[in-house]
């Protein structure tokens, strides 16, 4: 089903979709620090306790790994709580929840059990919140078996990738970028459920790939309009799903187009940047016509003052310069 | 053998009770020596001495509660009711243990009983056990939750976590930990501050007591005095329950950290042992009665090694089975 | 009874039961040469001692493949033989032969098995690694496809690696699939190199002119002696580099005289000629690997003499290097890659042919649509030419007029001529 198109935020879009799953299932609860009165760190869930109480818009106090934990416990049970975690940073203190219980509890119940939870959580740089609230750490989610980790980058998908997320039987980690929450775009108020698998083609073109996901979507597509003027018409993914990737859609692009940048935000070393390179020279390795390019963001917690921070972290100049030297230099 | 009292117990309920320890202790002396023979590997952690506490709680129980427990925790499922063969082909790493293989010794699990592991991250569980009472506040039931943990999970910072939010949140928790003295190798006067254990709980305004865990009616009669209050309403309960292991931490433990003496002198109130005479002294079993049940114990984890050593192994195809799951899987 | 040579590696030999490594301490053979079974063909040294090792297999050797001091494990190839002759004992794989020893059979070391091991299921070598030639893989596997032989491609990439466009047919050959696109299948012409399109765009294009426009021809001699005195004194204390050859001048009056002709500079649009009120003049420039480009001056009779030379360089270099933009070609000329330009506003008004000094005499040029006239410029020569009523040798060249009957008549030619003529004979004027 679809309808007009509506111009919302990407905030607003988050919100709708966690109205839309409290009102239509009663199994939903959300979980997680200042959800209620404060409205959510980044006002997610601004009002939502007033329509749907305290009950089930639930305060927690500052114990990640506790209210996480909860979570689990409470998917368990039978319910499908929504955990707001404020930043990927703070989900260190949680950690051992996700990787070692949420996400082990099928297998090592041999299949008996299953955790139906979403986990939302900020990630990114960019609003000089320096180094303990500006980490990219989504690869360290999407090395984990059982877990699903995505990264919706548009208001469309922050309003239809919660449901399915929602409906999925597994622990899903949701990374919403920090700077996207004021990113206006038009979503289809009655789309519906999205697949949360896929990687999406945000721009076309035969030149090169430029793969990037949440935050770097934008800046891929900003350097990829530069591009155009210079004559490389640059293609670019949004990755969407960071564990499963979507390897089909990489390679099928990459295959197409012989070159492939990939933009992360997160580090250089040993980063999801790394495990989508390998992807592609595994699969693509025969149709490349120069090596697989990398950006990411400068080996350096990510510094306050925002000169250095804006130095740091991958900007629309460094795609532009990247891809231009890899299409036309071949490195 | 005096200092038994039924206070309240059914003497009809010591037969069950003494069943149980006994089942445990012949369930657990055969793991060691599977163990010895290669059949089990992996860790195995020995409950062997502290029978009366998993024996006690789960008898107060309501077979609908949920239990969590810790990495040695074979006689919290045997009494959940895991049958011995589910377990015992479990830890042979077989496809019919209790989890398909994929857990061993320390993540027995099973959701028809309620029965949420087998967690062997000390204090892990811990936040779980406040979201199963969550989950049934929403639900309105009448379940509790009751999650087993070690002294030494009190260190960690998910037990401050999980026991703040059951008590801001009034859940229908009872915690219960089984205080042997040991996390490990390292005394509790070694890694904690405050030893009295029920006094730390009781910070979080939950109601907390301590209870000589080598005393089955004991532990019987406080489990049930808690349960009627989460029951009631009154939000969660955490209970100390002293006890000691007579074996080393797990199979490959020299067991440097303690005095010989000290084991003998626990071991002087080896609580199967001891309730099997106390109640042979209030003539309310016999001693043929007491030897039948050690007898059908035997016979009855005699049958679950026969029937685990003949059980098939998984495929290695299913290797990749239940690391995620589909709807079908979840909704059939 | 003769057999081919077979590649075989020669591997670490194990001298004893407890040998699980060594290291050669010297060769005594090196690539290219002949070893004969039995050779001594190594020194090695292992826990116990310093221990010569011989060869089984007669043959060359291909190459060395552990240097000296490396320790390596038992079975470790050590070099690779082009062998010849029969294999005298079965090949055994060395960790058979060690197992056999440590087993503790009667076989003494001295009758090890031989450790010579034939490779049964190495895939053909294509192209080696290590071997200089760097080249992406979709080049390697482009040039597979089509057989080009990589070594004679000269690449483009880091390091002079060969990437698809430096192949000849660098045209999207690979699909994903490696499978040709369907498309490509289906046209069975279609031009698959950069010379290719190019080739056809001009072809495309010189068939329509010579279809549509009825053409005229004029020719005249001109005595460049002037011009050429001109030029030596311009570029008497000037560089090499920098100096105004003949052709600049061409161009340079070209543009003066279609200033004054305006109806020979312009356009044929939809049956009516244009009129331009800038000169723009397209200068035909011959590739060297075939082909042509006609890149142009814009208002080119604003541009001095030497300001145009300056052009001409430039645009020469850049056609000859493959760097032209779209936006600098002549009206419905090619782009190096076969695109065909004709922006109304920028378009080229008037083109000029020039043969140069090793060129034909003269040249009945093809007018470039939509423009309706295209002056060519032969070879010049000293020729007996009359000047003030005596034979003299003279600098001539014939200037010819290609022009589009639509639009012009000959007497209008002629005209341009002449003023074309006056000017590269008043040299100064320029």
């Amino acid at each position: 089903m679809t309808g007009p198109e509506v111009e919302t935020t990407y905030r607003e879009a988050m919100r709708d979709a966690i109205r839309e799953a409290l009102a239509t299932d009663d199994r939903v609860i959300v979980l997680g620090e200042d959800v209620a009165d404060y409205g959510g760190t980044y006002a997610v869930t601004k009002g939502l306790h007033e329509e749907f109480g305290r009950d089930r818009v639930r305060n927690t106090p500052l114990s990640e790994s506790g209210f996480v934990g909860a979570g689990i416990g409470a998917a368990l049970g039978g319910l499908r709580p929504i955990v707001e975690i404020m930043t990927v940073n703070f989900s260190l203190l949680a950690l051992d929840q996700i990787v070692n219980t949420a996400a082990t509890l099928r297998h090592m119940s041999g299949g008996q059990f299953h955790v139906p939870l979403v986990i939302r959580m900020t990630t990114g740089a960019g609003r000089q919140l320096a180094a303990q609230h500006s980490h990219s750490l989504e690869g360290w989610y999407a090395h984990v078996p059982g877990l699903k980790v995505i990264a919706p980058a548009t208001a469309s998908d922050a309003r239809w990738m919660l449901p399915t997320a929602l409906a999925d039987p597994n622990p899903v980690i949701l990374f919403e970028h920090n700077a996207l929450y004021g990113e206006h775009g038009s979503i289809d108020p009655v789309g519906g459920p999205v697949d949360i698998t896929q990687a999406a083609i945000r721009r076309s073109g035969n030149d090169v790939s430029i793969i990037a996901w949440a935050g770097m979507v934008h800046k891929a597509m900003a350097a990829a309009a530069v591009l155009a003027d210079q004559g490389v018409d640059a293609e670019v993914i949004d990755l969407r799903s960071l564990r499963p990737l979507d390897a089909d859609t990489l390679a099928e692009s990459v295959a197409r187009t012989h070159h492939a940048v990939v933009v992360d935000e997160g580090w250089l070393t040993a980063g999801l940047n790394a495990e989508i390179a390998a992807l592609i020279t595994e699969r693509c390795f025969w149709t490349l016509d120069a090596p697989v390019r990398r950006l990411a963001s400068a080996e350096v917690p990510i510094p306050y003052a925002q000169h250095l921070e804006e130095h740091a972290i991958p900007q629309v100049d460094d795609i532009v310069a990247a891809v231009n030297r890899l299409v036309r230099d071949g490195v | 053998m005096t200092g038994y009292e039924l206070k309240g117990i059914p003497a009809e309920a010591c037969r069950d009770l003494l069943r149980d320890m006994i089942r445990i202790r012949v369930l657990e002396e055969r793991c060691a020596e599977l163990y010895a023979a290669s059949k089990i590997r992996g860790f195995l952690h020995l409950y062997i001495g502290e029978e009366a506490v998993a024996t006690g709680v789960m008898h107060a129980l309501d077979s609908d509660d949920s239990v969590l427990a810790t990495y040695r925790e074979h006689g919290h499922a045997l009494l959940k009711g895991i049958p011995a063969t589910g377990i015992m082909a479990e830890m042979f790493g077989r496809s019919t243990g209790c989890s398909g293989g994929r857990g061993g010794s320390m993540h027995l699990f099973d959701a028809a009983t309620r029965f949420y592991g087998g967690n062997a991250i000390v204090g892990g569980h811990l936040p779980l056990a406040v979201g199963l009472g969550l989950a049934d506040q929403v639900a309105g039931n009448d379940r509790v939750t009751v999650c087993f943990f070690g002294e030494g999970a009190m260190a960690e910072g998910e037990f401050h976590e999980a026991l703040n939010l059951a008590a801001l949140w009034n859940l229908p928790v009872l915690f219960c930990c089984e205080n042997n003295r040991y996390a490990m190798g390292t005394s509790l006067e070694t890694s904690e501050s405050q030893v009295d254990l029920a006094l730390k709980a009781a910070a979080y305004a939950i109601p907390a007591w301590s209870v000589d865990g080598m005393d089955v009616l004991e532990v019987a009669r406080a489990t049930k005095r808690a349960r009627s209050m989460i029951t009631g309403g009154g939000g969660p309960v955490f209970i100390e329950f002293q006890t000691y292991r007579f074996r080393a931490h797990s199979m490959f433990d020299p067991d440097l950290y303690r005095d010989p003496a000290e084991i003998e002198t626990w071991k002087e109130r080896d609580p199967v042992v001891t309730f099997a005479g106390w109640a042979i002294e209030q003539s309310l079993l016999t001693g043929d009665d007491v030897e039948a049940l050690w007898d059908a114990a035997r016979d009855e984890v005699t049958a679950a090694v026969i029937a685990a050593d003949e059980a098939p192994l998984e495929p290695v195809s299913s290797l990749l089975d239940h690391v995620t799951a589909t709807t079908e899987e979840v909704s059939s | 009874m003769s057999v081919a040579p077979e590649q075989i590696e020669y591997v670490m030999p194990s001298l004893g039961a407890d040998m699980d490594e060594g290291s050669v301490i010297e060769w005594h053979v090196a690539v290219g040469d002949r070893v004969a079974r039995g050779d001594v063909v190594a020194r090695v040294e292992t826990d116990k001692s310093d221990i010569d090792i011989e060869i089984w297999r007669d043959g060359e050797v291909e190459e060395i493949l552990v240097a000296p001091g490396r320790l390596v494990p038992v079975g470790t190839p050590l070099l690779r033989l082009a062998a010849s002759g029969e294999a005298v004992a079965a090949a055994v794989q060395p960790d058979d032969a060690r197992e056999a020893v440590e087993a503790g059979s009667d076989r003494a070391p001295d009758t090890d098995p031989d450790s010579i091991v034939t490779p049964s299921s190495r895939p053909p070598a294509v192209v080696r690694s290590g071997t200089g030639l760097w080249a992406t893989p979709l080049a390697r596997r482009t040039a597979a496809e089509q057989g080009v032989d990589l070594t004679a491609v000269v690449g483009s990439g880091p390091n002079g690696a060969i990437r698809r466009r430096d192949l000849p047919a660098a045209d999207g050959a690979v699909s994903s699939d490696g499978a040709p696109p369907a498309e490509e299948a289906s046209a069975e012409a279609r031009p698959r190199t950069r010379a290719d399109r190019m080739r056809r765009a001009i072809a495309d294009r010189m068939s329509q002119a010579n279809r549509d426009i009825p053409h005229y021809f004029l020719e005249r001699q001109i005595d460049v002696s002037a011009l050429m005195d001109y030029l030596g004194r311009v570029n008497s204390d000037v560089e090499v580099a920098d100096r105004v050859v003949p052709a600049a001048a061409f161009v340079r009056a070209t543009a003066l005289a279609a200033a004054r002709h305006g109806e020979l500079n312009g356009h044929w649009r939809d049956g009516a000629f244009v009129p331009s009120g800038a000169v723009n003049v397209a200068v035909a420039i011959s590739l060297r690997g075939g082909g042509l480009v006609t890149p142009q001056i814009q208002q080119a009779d604003t541009v001095g003499l030497i300001a145009t030379m300056a052009r001409l360089k430039a645009m020469t270099l850049e056609a000859r290097s493959g760097v032209l933009r779209s936006t600098s070609m002549g009206a419905g000329s090619a782009d190096p890659d076969g695109n065909i330009t004709d922006a109304a506003d920028q378009a080229s008004t008037i083109t000029v042919t020039n043969l140069g000094e090793r060129g034909a005499d003269l040249v009945h040029g093809v007018i470039s649509p939509p423009e309706v006239a295209l002056v060519g410029f032969g070879r010049i020569a000293q020729r007996p030419w009359v000047v003030d009523g005596q034979v003299q040798p003279r600098h001539m060249v014939t200037a010819t007029l290609a022009a589009d009957h639509r639009a012009t008549d000959g007497a209008t030619g002629s005209r341009f001529l002449a003023t074309l003529a006056r000017l590269l004979e008043t040299p100064e004027e320029l």
